[in-house]
């Protein structure tokens, strides 16, 4: 996806090792000073004053440095603070409630650079008191993560990592995902492409096992909604260097070669998560065909050009606060974070036990700037959500599409459903 | 009144003496969202008078108690807009700050009271001055506006703080914070001013709270055969004068709610155009207007019988409606 970054990027210097992000939230807290408040629901009572010592929720994030390629576009290399200034932005909204409410949330980030113990790291956040804590880190990393903290009072947010897997053989009852899967992903992608009638894929495929889980999921998508799969080519070239002096001439000989003489198809599908040719095809196809996937049309959670369902707002205070655009990464670590308080404000609490049971159960609902209420499905901890069809500069349609029914909430014809699920909490 | 409008009403009653004059005609005015326009509709051919561009993304707008000017929430300008009623011009700006996008005004005829959005505050502006008299700061995303018919409280609801937030008209100070379903949108005092009604968007649900107690009495639900519950998505409420009915409008799943004001009960749901905003009655109580953003109409309601008679086109995805008082 090609975002123009505005001037300052990548925004801020980066957060030291274990950092506490308090100081700058106290005194934006304390700046209120409101003198006598009530937070009343159905008539219950509440403290009439703001004591001197607030409730605090304090909020742990996990972030697994990983080795990664740089971006073939230098539109999408990735901010040093990715979800974390989400989850900051989200702790302003959270203290702003509780400024009423008479909660004070905080979060505190460890970054644990490639190679070293994210458990570690954990254990020293629940030491510290914290029972919620995002996590940022490949789904291995995740589930030791859960692992080492099973039967303690701790709830883990998944915020980035999208592997089926982890909502169905590997799924864990102690985390809750706002990341959505590569299956939610590709069956966004699959109604709108299929409402649009354009049902004859071709696909080119990467080589990774990170593009065969994607690969896995377009397939099903194909399957349930009716498309066809004329094609899938692969394309084994290793990954080079991003940039070189030689330029691209010979990408725009390579790219119509490789998807010359396919059987007749309505959209190029790609599978290729590791950026190593997707982006090189829109435009260069041999037959004059849209791109889709990983690179052209993508499904996301989110986009920085969303502006629906009240949206800009949301664009604006985040862009206001981190100098750059929200990214999809971002908005997921926002709803860990809003999630936790709505809870605490819902229940008046900053305890383990309420709030993880709040945000479980059946009045749980979060307003996400997605156009209808966002809930966690019971029986894999995925948070259900419309997903954004987008080109690189605007979202072009938000799915579940129209007439794909479903007998509860539409928004669950994406990705695993209760019937098919895997799933085995515990 | 337009002075041509006028002329023709003298001329009429001075022809048939005041037995026969006509049945009073309104007039509505409508923002386009995206149409960045006002369209103006007489209440009684309900035709379209005209249609003017204003500021950009109008939403909110009001008529001044004096019915001499509507304020018009240019939300994309940043400002608010006077609208002269006669000459039909924007003659004035206030300072609303940044993102207006609901206001509501004085019992007294001021001051205004703007929503911020984007800024987390309740900006205070004295309409005759078109001074800010005070900023209050409220919850995340403040949207709606209500203010009591004794004037001394206005209500702020935050959509992401999810609370209505009572306010002393005289001190700014925040007296009560009422936590209401997710994404409150629109809050209305009863004409009696004994109830306060919160429409919550995400919810799905309207908070009817003791204006005196300050607690919630009634949590309303809607269930509409055929439309999954994730539709239905409160925005606009209006309450007649006499206290006896609430209409509410359902967003996408494209209906007006007719509840008993009195037992809460839900009684019917009319089927208006598609995501219907905003509601507003003309002062004789017998027509409700209804906006509907994305079928770029206004769907007129007869009260007493409580049908929709009509469905005149407007701008570009209209918002807001307001209705002079003669």
């Amino acid at each position: 996806m090609a975002f123009h970054l505005p001037a300052g990027f990548p925004g801020r210097p980066k957060q030291t090792w274990g950092f506490l992000l308090i100081a700058g939230f106290l005194g934006f807290f304390l700046s209120g000073a409101l003198v006598t408040v009530r937070a009343d629901t159905n008539g219950e009572e509440a403290p009439k004053t703001v004591s001197d010592k607030p409730t605090l929720v304090p909020i742990g994030y996990v972030k697994q440095e990983v080795e990664e390629f740089i971006p073939l576009s230098r539109l999408n290399v990735k901010p040093d603070d990715l979800g974390i200034a989400g989850a900051e932005i989200a702790l302003r909204d959270n203290n702003t409630t509780g400024k009423f409410t008479d909660q004070k949330f905080t979060l505190d980030v460890e970054r644990v650079p490639v190679g070293e113990d994210a458990v570690a790291a954990l254990r020293k956040l629940v030491a510290g008191g914290h029972h919620f804590v995002l996590v940022d880190a490949p789904a291995d990393v995740l589930l030791q993560l859960s692992d080492s903290v099973k039967g303690q009072d701790v709830l883990l947010f998944n915020v980035s990592a999208p592997e089926v897997r982890l909502r169905q053989e590997d799924c864990r009852a102690n985390v809750l995902h706002t990341a959505p899967d590569l299956a939610m992903l590709a069956d966004a992608l699959a109604q709108y492409l299929v409402w649009k009638k354009w049902q004859r894929w071709l696909v080119a495929k990467g080589v990774s096992p990170e593009d065969k889980q994607y690969l896995e999921a377009i397939r099903r998508s194909a399957k349930r909604f009716g498309a066809t799969i004329v094609e899938e080519r692969a394309y084994k070239a290793t990954p080079g260097a991003r940039r070189s002096d030689t330029g691209q001439q010979l990408i725009q000989l390579q790219m119509p070669v490789f998807t010359q003489g396919a059987p007749s198809y309505d959209v190029l599908i790609v599978a290729d998560r590791g950026e190593i040719f997707g982006p090189y095809l829109p435009f260069r196809t041999w037959d004059p065909r849209p791109v889709a996937g990983t690179a052209g049309l993508r499904a996301v959670s989110w986009h920085p050009a969303h502006e629906q369902w009240g949206a800009t707002q949301m664009q604006n205070r985040f862009q206001r606060f981190a100098h750059r655009f929200m990214l999809p990464l971002d908005h997921q670590a926002w709803i860990a974070v809003r999630a936790i308080g709505e809870a605490a404000s819902r229940t008046k609490s900053g305890e383990y036990a309420p709030i993880n049971a709040y945000i479980r159960g059946d009045k749980f609902d979060l307003a996400a700037f997605k156009g209808q209420k966002l809930t966690f499905r019971k029986w894999d901890g995925q948070l259900r959500q419309p997903i954004i069809i987008a080109g690189p500069e605007l979202p072009v349609s938000t799915s579940p599409q129209q007439g794909f029914l479903h007998e509860h909430q539409e928004v669950d014809t994406l990705g695993i459903d209760a019937p098919e699920s895997k799933c085995k909490l515990q | 009144m337009t002075p041509s409008r006028l002329a023709a009403v003298l001329i009429a009653a001075a022809g048939l003496g005041f037995a026969a004059m006509p049945a009073l005609a309104y007039t509505a005015y409508v923002s386009n969202e995206k149409g960045n326009s006002l369209t103006v509709i007489d209440s009684e051919t309900l035709q379209v008078l005209t249609t003017m561009p204003v500021g950009q993304r109008p939403r909110g707008i009001m008529l001044t108690k004096d019915g001499k000017h509507v304020l018009i929430c240019a939300s994309d300008s940043n400002t608010v807009q006077v609208l002269d009623v006669e000459k039909r011009q924007i003659v004035a700006e206030l300072p609303s700050g940044p993102d207006p996008e609901l206001l509501n005004i004085h019992p007294s005829g001021s001051p205004v009271y703007v929503a911020n959005e984007d800024d987390n505050l309740l900006t205070v502006i004295d309409l005759n001055t078109k001074e800010v008299l005070a900023e209050v700061e409220v919850g995340v995303e403040p949207e709606g506006v209500g203010v009591s018919p004794d004037g001394k409280t206005v209500v702020v609801t935050s959509e992401t703080t999810n609370m209505a937030h009572f306010i002393d008209t005289e001190t700014y100070e925040i007296t009560d914070n009422v936590l209401v379903g997710t994404r409150p949108r629109f809050a209305e005092f009863t004409a009696d001013g004994k109830h306060l009604w919160v429409t919550s968007e995400v919810a799905g649900t309207v908070s009817v709270i003791d204006a005196e107690t300050r607690k919630i009495i009634k949590i309303i639900d809607f269930e509409i055969p055929g439309v999954q519950q994730i539709y239905i998505q409160p925005v606009g409420v209006r309450v007649t004068k006499d206290g006896t009915k609430a209409f509410v409008a359902l967003g996408p799943a494209n209906r007006v709610a007719v509840i008993d004001a009195k037992t809460f009960e839900v009684e019917d749901y009319l089927l208006v155009g598609k995501r219907v905003w905003q509601l507003a009655f003309t002062p004789d109580q017998k027509l409700l207007f209804a906006t509907n953003g994305n079928s770029n109409d206004v769907s007129v309601i007869d009260v007493p019988s409580q049908k929709v008679t009509k469905s005149i086109p407007t701008g570009t995805a209209p918002w807001g409606v307001t209705i002079s008082q003669e």
